[in-house]
This record gives structure tokens, C-alpha cells and sequence, in this order.
């Protein structure tokens, strides 16, 4: 390819603690060759010139926790479909759930999604492996065969392991080679048929409710157990402010851990379920908009390092059901930046930090070559227009599932560009 | 005829009845208003109107139920429509066939009102998205069961001649009461204060925020009231243990004589059935005519349907 030179723009690079209006060179094979405000045009006076029109340019986004569908759920969602979804979103990475059918929970099955992932997605797809065969809970996986045909984490996705001694054995195992654990904190004694947080809205809609401490009691276990085995331990979701007090006291204590939160519980909260809204039915759930303002502060302070879209497409069919039967969980790929863009303009979150938890902290935890333009990192790039504003419309959205948690909300800011390796590969 | 005025009202304002919590207090008035010209003819040798003749009343029971579904039938009866009864729990739903589609099979046949109960709470609320006729909720999970509230609020009135201003202590099983949650809603609509009295296991979360102080102490909670509705221990409703035994919830929240005298001296009892004698509730307290007024509930509940049928039919 040629290479490229883009202009006026406003680089904003956590990684490189950069926020700057500049240029950003890419060479002819796809890498960064220089970027800031010191780069000019005339130092690459035969690029081809993209004009960025003053928009902000940042890393493209890497996605910690998408559902893709392939293989088995191709209704759902499938690689073409979630790389248009991503892009359109400016997520160039996406590290996807191994929750399909069936299950990846074996070397031939990596070998399969990695080929078809190649073929068929036009981003970089990392695959988790589950964390206990088949998803079941009891056995591990094959950590270090999967590991070395190229699978990023181990987690089973929307399971938690709830044998102490299986969790211990895993953290211990796991400690020895490497990997990274993702974990789905609840405890399913306590969470049982709950479907919606426990409280004033369950009472009145007359579902069973899942408390708090559901899931602050398994992040006490794990982060007890991590005490003993130091592995790399990754809490997917979190959604109280109980389990922020937990984590809180551990990272205090010096005990290395990362954790993720849903941009739905950042951005909604359980009263926006309102008459059964089933689009809205999430895991971890919706809790109250005190724990949606203490999760917000929780990333100003760093006790939580990403935020995810838990991408997670469900049909109609799934979801026109009453409230307890209906699928968990909803699309968001697509909206993750603009929806995390809202704490920007309510002023509740610093740009820079926004940014940093959707490229740089997630590359970091994955150990990812990726979220950061530094120079000699790979051309893969988001452009926005910070102010832009739309209405969201499920079926605009390029997921081939339309359940979005947000339909109707306005939004302000939108993605404009993609670049993957110095391609532009969308434009809005 | 009393009965064919003040209507209108109500026909603009909501289509369905889904619950207590999407009624006005003018809206529970007129069906109150209402039932009321029905009790008399009830009671007397010729019980036959033509008010729904022509319309077509599905009841839609995903549930079983003996009282409501039989209330629900005799009342449509009694008003002249074609009553068509489906006890769903046996038959589609087990083929794999959802809620939506029964509906949108149901809807194709034209029925003028769908009464429906569903083990699931909000299944009234799916259900009228997707019909043209009216929905009226028979008990959906343990969200609301609207047609029982009216009819206790209607039994209260008929004895005590108003509810606003009493004091109503609703005992039990509250967790995975609808019709603890409907009657409160419409208790507090019609001005009654309400004590919820019961194990803090079966004590919903953040119960105080519907209106209600609540109680774990019989002695506490009955104090200076004028009605006790006791709720029946929903054990199949129950997975685990929320209770030591049956024989220890007896003993601290079973109402007996003893603990009615912690009631004001006229107290009613209210049960709406079936009763778990022995339980929840005395056996012979339960049938004293004196201070039970179990078999008005059930006769008033006629009351009570026909008025809503006859209201929310197109």
C-alpha cells in the first residue's frame, strides 16, 4: 500500500499521554511512522493525504467481551456482520466469547475459528477459550495447548466457576503458564431465577431479583484465592458499588487483578427497564443510579481499567417472550464509543480516561500489541467527531440482531472513520 | 339501569387491566361503582343479562386456578358473552408454541376481551401489546392479581362502608404475594394505611418503598387494625428454605384468636384462598362467620368481574 499522511487531527493517545493537534504518517506497510504535532506534511511529501478535518483521531478500540454467533449462531450474528458492527463503532479489536455451539473448548475448534475469522471478518478477532470444558464448571481446559494455538484468555463467559477447590486449582494452574482468567463474578445460590436487581423495581415488577452480593461474595473468593495463586485475573463485569469497595481494599493491598465493566451499567440504570423492557435484561444486571454514578467514579480512580460493550446479539424470538424466559443481554459494539462519549459531555469522566480504558488498558491486560499509535505500532485507528449528534435506530445498526439497550436515546458523537492496518475500512 | 352509565370514562383512558398500578383512583372507583349494582343481581332468581351478548371472553389460564378461572367464566356467563376457557399449561406451551404465538392464534379469532393468568409476572403486559381485544390480568407470577384487590377492596366496603381511613394488616407470605402487591396499590389508592406483617425470608426488598410500614411481629403489626388479610404460605412457589418448619410459622405468624385480639375489636378476616389450614390460619377462625369474611370474597369476586368484563369490553 501507499503511504499515508493524515492531517489535521486532534491525536488523542493514552498510551503516549498525547493529546495534541497534529499528523500521523503510515508507512507502505500498514505501521505507524511518525505522529504529533511536530510530524508535517512535507515529511512525506509522496503520501496520499487524508485530510482528518480536525475530527479526533484515536487508537482503535479494543472490544474485551463481544458474542460473535459463529459457530451455531449465525442467526444471531456472524463475523461479516459483527466486523461492519465494530467498525462502524471504530473497535478494530475484538476479543470474542467462547460461548458458541459448540463450545471452544478444544485446539480443533481455535483452528477453525481462527480460519474463519480470517476469511470472513475484516478485523482482529483474539478468541477466549472457555475456562472449564464445555463450559460445565468442573474441568479445566487445556490452558496451554490452547494458549499456544492462539487463544487470548480462558472464560466461561456468563458462567461462574462456583467449586472453590476447581477455582483454586484453576488460579494455581493458571499461575504456572500464564494465562489470563476472565471471570463472570455470581454466585449462583444467591442469583438463583433473578433476572433483575434486587430491590424496589423487582418488588414491583414481581420478578425474583439478584442482590448485590451475588456477586461481591465471589469477587471476595477469587480475590482471596489470587492472595494464594497470583495468576493473571481478569473480573469481566462488574455492576455494584459493594463489589468497587471489595476491589478497592485488594488493589490497596497491593494484589494485582483488572477489572471490567458493561458501558449499559455506566450509561442505564434498573429504572430503565421500565414495563418489562426485555432488551434491558442484562448480566450482570442493571442496578440503581447509585451504583451507575460509583462505577463511573470507580474508572476516574482506576479501580476499574476497561469498559467492554458485552456485545451480546439476541433474535426477536429470544426476547418477545415475559421478562424471566426472555434472552439475556443486548448489542452494543457499534455504540460503545458514543455511549461512553455521554460521561465526556456530562463531565464526568476526562476524555483521555475514556479512551484509555477501550484501547491501551485492555491491550495491557491482554498483553496485545495494540491500543496505541506509537510509532511502529500497527495503523489501526479510530476518527470521530466528538460533537456529532443522532438518534439511535436498532434497525440502522449493522449487528445482524437489532436488541439494543438504548433505542431511541441521542447520542452525541460518531465515528467516521476506520482504519485497520493503514486501510480505510469504514467511513461513515 | 345504574349500571349502563359512567362508563366512558374509563374505556378512554385504559384498554386493558393489567394491574392496580395502571389504574387511577377515579378508574377503580367506577368499577367498584359498578360491581355494586351486580351484587343484588346476583343474589336474586334470575341472573341472566345481555350486556356482552355477542362478544366473545377467552380465559387464558397458564395456571391452575379454581376460583378465579370459575369466577371469571361465571361472570361473563351471567353477562351473556360465549366464554371459551383454555387451561394452556397441558397443551401448546408444552409443543414449544410461545405466549405471542397463543396470542396472535387467539387474536385471529376475533375475541372481544382475553383474561389471562401466567405463572410468569408481566405476561398480561406481552400479551396486550399483541391483541386487539382487551386483556385483563387474572394473576400474572407474583407481579399483580388487580380483579382480587377490587374485589377485597369491594368486601371491605360492604361491611365497613368505606376504607379510607382504616387500617389494613396484610400477614404472610408477602414475597411471592400478587395479591399482597395489588392490594397494597389499591389499599393505599382508596386511603387505608397498610402494616405488611411477616417473616423477614418472605419480606419482599425495599417493601417500604410501595407504602407500607412492615412487621415481623404479629403483636406489632395487627395493632389497632380493622381488617387482616391473611395470604396463603406459597410452598410451590418456594425452592430452599425460608422457613424452620411450618409448625414454627404457626406459631409466630398463624393467626389465631389469640393474636386476632391484638386487632381492633371489630376486625375482619380476609383470606384470598386457598386456605392452608391449620398454617396460616386457624381452622375454626377461618369459618366463623362472625369475623370471616372469606365466602363474601368469593361471592363479591363475581361482582367484581362482571363490572370489569363489562368495562373494558370494546
Amino acid at each position: 500500500m501507499k503511504e499515508k499522511i493524515l492531517i489535521n487531527a486532534r491525536i488523542i493517545d493514552p498510551s503516549q499521554k498525547m493529546d495534541e493537534k497534529g499528523s500521523i504518517i503510515i508507512d507502505d506497510k500498514g505501521k505507524i511512522k511518525a505522529i504529533g504535532k511536530n510530524v508535517k506534511a512535507s515529511d512525506a511529501t509522496s503520501a496520499e493525504v487524508v485530510d482528518i478535518k480536525n475530527y479526533i483521531v484515536i487508537p482503535g478500540i479494543v472490544d474485551m467481551k463481544a458474542f460473535v454467533g459463529e459457530p451455531g449462531y449465525e442467526y444471531k450474528e456472524n463475523f461479516r456482520t459483527l466486523s461492519q458492527a465494530a467498525l462502524a463503532g471504530g473497535v478494530t479489536s475484538v476479543v470474542t466469547m467462547p460461548n458458541t455451539k459448540p463450545i471452544i473448548d478444544n485446539v480443533s475448534m481455535v483452528d477453525f475459528i481462527i480460519r474463519r475469522g480470517r476469511d470472513k471478518a475484516s478485523i482482529n478477532l483474539f478468541p477466549c477459550a472457555s475456562l472449564t470444558r464445555g463450559i460445565g464448571g468442573t474441568e479445566m481446559s487445556e490452558f496451554g495447548l490452547l494458549s499456544s494455538k492462539g487463544i487470548i484468555g480462558f472464560t466461561d463467559v456468563v458462567k461462574t466457576i462456583q467449586n472453590t477447590e476447581t477455582m483454586a486449582r484453576i488460579m494455581d494452574y493458571a499461575s504456572d503458564i500464564g494465562v489470563l482468567i476472565m471471570q463472570h463474578v455470581e454466585d449462583y445460590e444467591l442469583s438463583k431465577n433473578g433476572c433483575i436487581n434486587e430491590g424496589e423495581v423487582s418488588t414491583r415488577l414481581g420478578l425474583e431479583g439478584i442482590s448485590y452480593i451475588a456477586e461481591k461474595i465471589i469477587i471476595e473468593r477469587d480475590l482471596s484465592l489470587l492472595n494464594e495463586y497470583p495468576c493473571r485475573y481478569h473480573i469481566n463485569q462488574i455492576s455494584s458499588k459493594e463489589s468497587l469497595d471489595v476491589i478497592k481494599k485488594n488493589k490497596e493491598k497491593g494484589l494485582k487483578f483488572s477489572v471490567g465493566v458493561s458501558i449499559n451499567n455506566l450509561s442505564l440504570n434498573e429504572n430503565d427497564i421500565g414495563d418489562f423492557k426485555t432488551f434491558l435484561k442484562l448480566s450482570p444486571p442493571l442496578r440503581l443510579e447509585d451504583d451507575r454514578i460509583e462505577l463511573v467514579k470507580g474508572i476516574k480512580s482506576g479501580l476499574i481499567d476497561v469498559i467492554v460493550s458485552d456485545h451480546t446479539p439476541e433474535d426477536e424470538e429470544g426476547k418477545r417472550l415475559p421478562f424471566a424466559q426472555a434472552a439475556t443481554g443486548a448489542v452494543g459494539i457499534e455504540t460503545l464509543l458514543p455511549l461512553a462519549l455521554e460521561m465526556h459531555h456530562n463531565e464526568s469522566l476526562p476524555l483521555m480516561k475514556i479512551i484509555e480504558t477501550l484501547t491501551i488498558n485492555p491491550a495491557n491486560i491482554l498483553k496485545l500489541n495494540k491500543g496505541s499509535l506509537k510509532k511502529g505500532s500497527d495503523a489501526d485507528i479510530c476518527v470521530f467527531d466528538l460533537e456529532k449528534p443522532w438518534v439511535v435506530n436498532g434497525d440502522e445498526l449493522k449487528s445482524k440482531s437489532k436488541n439494543t439497550s438504548i433505542e431511541g436515546r441521542t447520542l452525541q458523537g460518531k465515528v467516521q472513520m476506520t482504519f485497520l492496518n493503514g486501510e480505510v475500512v469504514f467511513k461513515s | 339501569m345504574a349500571v349502563q352509565k359512567k362508563t366512558s370514562a374509563i374505556k378512554s383512558s385504559s384498554k386493558h387491566l393489567l394491574g392496580i398500578q395502571n389504574l387511577s383512583i377515579p378508574e377503580a372507583k367506577i368499577i367498584l361503582d359498578e360491581a355494586k349494582a351486580f351484587i343484588s343481581l346476583n343474589r336474586s332468581a334470575s341472573k341472566k343479562l345481555d350486556i356482552l351478548r355477542g362478544k366473545t371472553q377467552i380465559n387464558l389460564f397458564f395456571e391452575p386456578s379454581t376460583r378465579t378461572q370459575s369466577s371469571f367464566d361465571l361472570a361473563g356467563k351471567r353477562l351473556g358473552a360465549d366464554v371459551m376457557t383454555m387451561n394452556v399449561g397441558n397443551s401448546a406451551l408444552k409443543k414449544g408454541e410461545t405466549l405471542m404465538d397463543t396470542a396472535m392464534t387467539l387474536n385471529a379469532m376475533h375475541p372481544d376481551l382475553i383474561v389471562i393468568r401466567h405463572q410468569d409476572s408481566g405476561a398480561p403486559n406481552l400479551l396486550s401489546q399483541k391483541v386487539n381485544c382487551a386483556v385483563i390480568n387474572a394473576g400474572d407470577g407474583r407481579r399483580e392479581h388487580p380483579t382480587q384487590a377490587l374485589l377485597d377492596a369491594l368486601t371491605i366496603i360492604n361491611r365497613k362502608g368505606k376504607i379510607e381511613g382504616l387500617k389494613i394488616a396484610i400477614c404472610g407470605d408477602i414475597l411471592h404475594s400478587r395479591v399482597a402487591r395489588s392490594n397494597i396499590y389499591l389499599m393505599n389508592m382508596l386511603g387505608a394505611e397498610v402494616n405488611v406483617i411477616g417473616p423477614k425470608t418472605l419480606m419482599p426488598s425495599s417493601i417500604e418503598r410501595l407504602g407500607v410500614k412492615s412487621f415481623t411481629d404479629m403483636k406489632k403489626g395487627l395493632e389497632n387494625c380493622d381488617i387482616v388479610m391473611m395470604l396463603r404460605l406459597q410452598n410451590e412457589r418456594m425452592q430452599g428454605s425460608f422457613l424452620p418448619s411450618k409448625r414454627e410459622y404457626y406459631e409466630f405468624f398463624g393467626l389465631t384468636p389469640e393474636k386476632l385480639k391484638f386487632a381492633s375489636k371489630d376486625a375482619l378476616i380476609m383470606h384470598p384462598g386457598p386456605m392452608n389450614r391449620g398454617v396460616e390460619i386457624d381452622t375454626k377462625l377461618a369459618d366463623d362467620i362472625n369475623v370471616s369474611l372469606v365466602k363474601e370474597q368469593v361471592e363479591l369476586g363475581v361482582a367484581i368481574r362482571m363490572a370489569c368484563l363489562k368495562i373494558y369490553c370494546k
